[in-house]
């Protein structure tokens, strides 16, 4: 089942970003897990995010990201390479957390939700695509959030253009 | 098409939650920080989309999942720019040699 490829695509490469010290490696991994969980958006009748997950993730924070590798590291070092410290520590917390997620997924018996039961039945509709209703949404119910996100996305991208810059006198 | 179980989805994005936050306290470059930080952004992510399937009329977890990544990029961004003022500033990225005190 395409489901369960991309998950397991999906963890194998964020196990990889982890267990790979060389950080080429890791933004090249990170990009195969942001790929299928683009895939898993698909299959979970969300094409509007997963366009929108190919366009502003793979397309837009991992040139970044791989950017930010290129010039925050020393040129004559042949490959990039990231130390890892708190081993033990960080396998333990992140085991925990893990651990105490998923008993309390598999506890709290979701699918059986009152909710979940009646609204299963329309899944997709008479539509084929959530382009149109996403559309509508955004220019009736979630103007007010929409038009703040591009506020903040122009002020964002002017104060990291700004930080970035060289100043003359620093 | 048959329906994927909710829970598996959910082990899912705990998986990949665990190893963002594995990636944050375990790595000491800022640049891979970031990218555990992307993976916990894509785990809550997974959630809502999985729980907005069962929400065809109001969307509302699509919805905030657009915000979402919309914000990780603005925050992906900044970071990164300060990042690299970082590097030229202390002329490494690792954040354990980052600090003004002696």
């Amino acid at each position: 089942m395409l489901f369960y490829l991309f998950a397991i695509l999906a963890i194998l490469s964020a196990a990889y970003v982890v267990l790979t010290r060389n950080l080429l490696y890791a933004g090249f991994s990170l990009l195969i897990t942001l790929l299928s969980i683009a895939g898993i958006y698909v299959l979970l009748f969300a094409d509007f995010i997963a366009v929108t997950q190919l366009m502003v993730y793979v397309g837009g924070v991992l040139v970044l990201i791989l950017f930010g590798i290129m010039l925050s590291s020393r040129v004559h070092n042949k490959s990039v390479l990231s130390e890892s410290v708190n081993k033990v520590w960080g396998t333990l917390v992140a085991g925990l957390i893990l651990v105490g997620l998923s008993y309390a997924i598999l506890k709290a018996n979701v699918a059986s939700l009152p909710w979940l039961q009646t609204s299963e039945v329309d899944v997709l509709g008479n539509q084929k695509s959530r382009v149109q209703s996403i559309g509508i949404k955004l220019m009736t119910d979630f103007v007010v959030p929409f038009e703040l996100a591009s506020l903040l996305l122009l002020i964002a991208l002017m104060g990291a253009a700004y930080v970035a810059t060289e100043k003359q006198n620093a | 098409m048959e329906q994927i179980p909710l829970e598996h989805i959910l082990l899912l994005s705990a998986v990949l939650f665990s190893i963002g936050v594995l990636a944050v306290i375990s790595k000491r470059h800022a640049v891979v920080v970031l990218m555990g930080i992307e993976l916990i952004f894509n785990a809550a992510n997974l959630n809502l989309v999985a729980f907005s399937r069962h929400d065809p009329t109001l969307l509302q977890g699509q919805m905030f999942s657009l915000f979402v990544i919309l914000v990780a990029a603005a925050e992906a961004a900044v970071a990164l720019a300060i990042v690299l003022r970082v590097y030229q500033y202390f002329k490494t990225a690792n954040l354990n040699e980052v600090s003004t005190q002696e």
